[in-house]
């Protein structure tokens, strides 16, 4: 099942997804585009990988992690299908990446990568953008290239992992006004996602609701004011969002 | 007597209480209680940014690698990072010491308390965004490279002792000038003010809103002193803040921490 999160009528309410509509948790059909898009879960604690694809990670001229390299973001960061990500006026270089998100369904710890998949509830898509005019040598990712309100555009669905027959196995999209810009599968991974799993429970506790986000493959380019992005994953969505600048 | 927030051990909601810092004592519903006759629980509820190299003495401390690779320049922004919900843990809680690890480094810290949603602050108004003030132990194991986000060092459950309560913003005459001292098994080991921030409470609200919301009950931590003082299995530390109270926690191994609970 493909599960949403939407506000509609003045209220905010779970879907589900039905014949390429939205049904609410109320049994009202709506039209996908008569709804406006949250993201499908409340993020607390969010994960996300850096230059966990090989081929990424030699395009920004770092030789690949031995360890993952992970960083955290804050729910002031994520927006919705359709939504509007804002570009500072005073940047040069701002990137997407397309990830697929893997959202934990029980609380895991000590897990060992053979029973990874038990704690998964699902997947969803991530646009996880980057400023890089603030990428100083300090600590990167930092929160200010990586935690920006509006930079990290979710969803549009949870996809229940039931319906997953190989998350490592996914083809990624992404489209710059209609152009394919970014392509990989998650097949390129750096490390899987039984192998994150069983990193990050090693050392902490993994709660029901927590987000993985899974890194990106090559193709970043810089995106401008009015450019809508399409970042895609095959079987999980794709998910819209538009570039606005400061005056928004 | 400062008026603050609690939230006691088993109970869903805060409280609001006067504390007397000098005499040990706390307030509530008209009743005076000394305060170890109370068990206390985490009083914040929001998410836990903490600041890197953000006192003077750390940022020195690096010496001239601050200009080699692979920092190349000293920041010029906030260097942020997170410390997620599973860290959180109680005045009194114990703070678990991995079996590979001898020592944890103390991270005293001054826990800015958000009050109101902000967003871009200005200068001028950006204390009125501030519900109060907390006393954090940011714990991590010991590392010297801030190249990489240290989430295996520094986000571990119960690696984020806060509290015991949040003193209200008022009752705190200049978050700038606070003095913060560590004391392990009663012995002072660190001693510092944040007087020797680089960015004061103000100028880090207003940096950090710039680029990010800060939402009532998020805390912002200004930062972890140079040479934070490091305890064992059995060491019992002791964080004092100024004007803000004192957080007291001991560490025991991580086995034993796990079994807590249990009859």
């Amino acid at each position: 099942m493909k599960r949403a999160r939407v506000a509609y009528g003045g209220a905010i309410h779970s879907a589900v997804e039905m014949e390429g509509s939205v049904k609410l948790a109320d049994g009202r059909v709506v039209a996908e585009d008569a709804v406006v898009w949250l993201p499908p879960i409340e993020p607390r604690t969010v994960f996300a990988l850096g230059l966990n694809y090989a081929d990424h990670a030699a395009e920004l001229a770092f030789t690949a992690p031995t360890e993952p390299l992970v960083f955290l973001k804050g729910p002031n960061t994520f927006i919705g299908h359709r939504g509007q990500t804002r570009r500072p006026a005073d940047v040069t270089y701002m990137h997407y990446e397309c990830e697929l998100g893997v959202v934990i369904g029980r609380s895991a710890r000590k897990v060992k990568r053979e029973d990874a998949y038990d704690y998964v509830a699902g997947y969803t898509v991530a646009n996880d953008y980057a400023i890089r005019d603030y990428l100083e040598n300090y600590y990167r990712p930092n929160l200010r290239v990586k935690n920006r309100d509006t930079c990290t555009p979710i969803g549009p669905w949870l996809v229940d992992a039931a319906d997953v027959a190989d998350p490592m196995n996914l083809a990624l999209h992404t489209y710059v006004n209609g152009k394919l810009v970014q392509q990989g599968t998650t097949a390129d991974m750096i490390f899987s996602i039984p192998v994150l799993i069983e990193y990050l429970s090693s050392f902490m506790t993994l709660n029901a609701g927590d987000v993985i986000l899974t890194g990106t493959p090559k193709g970043s380019v810089d995106t401008k004011v009015g450019d809508e992005v399409i970042t895609e994953v095959e079987g999980i969505g794709r998910l819209v969002n538009t570039i606005v600048g400061d005056e928004v | 007597m400062s008026r603050a927030i609690i939230k006691r051990f088993g109970r869903l909601q805060t409280e609001e209480a006067w504390v007397n810092l000098g005499e040990h004592t706390l307030e509530l519903n008209d009743r005076q209680y000394d305060i170890n006759q109370l068990a206390f629980a985490a009083p914040i509820a929001g998410m836990i940014y903490g600041t890197q190299l953000n006192y003077k003495g750390a940022l020195t401390a690096l010496g001239g690698a601050v200009n080699e690779a692979p920092y190349m320049a000293a920041p010029k922004a906030p260097i942020l990072y997170i410390k997620p919900a599973n860290t959180i843990a109680a005045n009194g809680a114990r703070i678990p010491l991995p079996d590979d690890v001898p020592k944890l480094a103390m991270g005293a810290a001054l826990g800015v308390v958000i009050g109101h949603s902000a967003t871009r602050v200005c200068e001028s108004e950006a204390l009125d965004y501030v519900a109060g003030y907390t006393v954090v132990n940011d714990v991590s194991i010991p590392h010297a490279s801030v190249y990489r986000p240290a989430i295996a060092q520094q986000a571990r459950d119960g690696f984020c002792p806060i509290g015991p309560w949040v003193i209200e913003r008022d009752a705190v005459a200049d978050p700038d000038a606070l003095g913060v001292r560590v004391f392990i098994n009663g012995e002072l080991r660190q001693k510092n003010t944040t007087a020797n921030l680089i960015r004061s409470v103000t100028r880090l609200l207003v940096d950090v809103t710039d680029f990010m919301t800060l939402n009532p009950g998020d805390v912002l931590l200004v930062g972890v002193p140079e040479d934070a003082p490091l305890a064992g299995a059995g060491d019992q530390v002791r964080i004092e803040i100024d004007e803000v109270g004192w957080l007291e926690n001991t560490v025991v191994p991580e086995r034993d921490w796990m079994k807590e609970g249990a009859v």
